[in-house]
């Protein structure tokens, strides 16, 4: 069977003009705040690792995998962007991905893309991130579990928002969407669990001192070593304000 | 390596292609008013496997160069 991989996000005319507007603004105002925060942070190794993480999300994102009943998924990568780059140089990761997928490729509408950012970006690395920072001290495979089961949770709320846009939007109806949206993604957040879990422990293996870099031998612990990786002068609490 | 494998996607509706369909709203989405790379081929190569492998190393090598770019300006404005 060769396909080549469908439209895959909110096209133009699903929501209606108000509701892309309006995350149109929640999705600037974030990147602003993901400019400003990454502005003074970014550290020389995350510069190419930035791309390569975009590249890796934009390749991977177009293997649709299938999921039960004649229906596919696809990877999504806000909370595997978020887990190794931070949460700010992942927004920006995951903006840069949607909106050349919009411009290049035609997948996801222009006046929509900003909801597509929201959903697909900004929450879900909202999400993977505030989980896994909380358990960036325990072992391998503890931090590989929560980063599943966050990936699993930004997807779940992926699909929330977006059947929540389409009800506001009078698209559909609220009763019929949610658990149409819910059920098919409970399989593909599955998937995009999988992925997180094998591209992190794959990065574990290979490079290490990508997840945990500038090892101090001072004090702190792993936990403030991974948010000052970050140069958040603070540690994590500093991260998360904006996101909460 | 996913760009090569790329062609053999599930060609099945994604999940919110799925449920647009299943709720009867699928046509309510409109077409881009352009069209460069459409559905992820080169236009002149048509949909075939080939097509999509370029157009996936399109993507990903306009995204490398991207992100390397603004990470570069970010840095820089730092004085860094």
């Amino acid at each position: 069977m060769l396909y080549s991989p469908a439209q895959l996000h909110i096209p133009d005319g699903f929501l209606s003009i108000v509701v892309s507007l309006i995350f149109w603004l929640i999705t600037i105002v974030m990147i602003g705040l993901a400019i400003s925060k990454t502005n003074k942070t970014l550290g020389e190794k995350q510069i190419p690792l930035m791309g390569v993480m975009a590249a890796f999300i934009f390749a991977a994102q177009m293997l649709n995998f299938p999921v039960a009943g004649g229906t596919s998924g696809h990877f999504l990568g806000g909370a595997l962007a978020a887990i190794v780059l931070g949460p700010w140089a992942g927004i920006l990761v995951m903006t840069s991905v949607v909106g050349v997928q919009a411009l290049l490729f035609q997948d996801g509408g222009l006046l929509v893309m900003g909801a597509n950012i929201f959903n697909m970006g900004i929450l879900t690395a909202a999400i993977g991130f505030g989980l896994y920072r909380m358990v960036i001290d325990r072992n391998k495979g503890t931090r590989l579990a929560v980063a599943g089961i966050g990936a699993w949770i930004a997807t779940m709320a992926a699909a929330l928002i977006t059947a929540l846009q389409l009800w506001v939007s009078g698209t559909s109806r609220l009763e019929i969407v949610i658990p149409a949206m819910l059920g098919v993604h409970v399989f593909i957040g599955f998937g995009e669990a999988l992925i997180t879990v094998a591209a992190l422990a794959f990065i574990e293996q290979t490079r290490p001192d990508l997840l945990t870099p500038e090892k101090s031998t001072t004090s702190g612990g792993a936990r403030l070593d991974y948010c000052r990786s970050f140069r958040f002068s603070d540690g994590c609490t500093d991260i998360s304000t904006g996101f909460w | 390596m996913a760009v090569l494998i790329s062609p053999l996607a599930s060609g099945n509706p994604d999940g919110l292609e799925r449920v647009a369909e299943d709720l009867g709203f699928l046509g309510t989405g409109l077409d881009a008013p352009y069209q460069i790379l459409p559905d992820y081929t080169i236009p002149f190569l048509g949909e075939t496997a080939i097509s999509t492998i370029l157009a996936g190393i399109v993507g990903a090598g306009v995204l490398l160069g991207l992100l390397i770019l603004i990470g570069r300006n970010l840095r820089r404005a730092n004085g860094v």
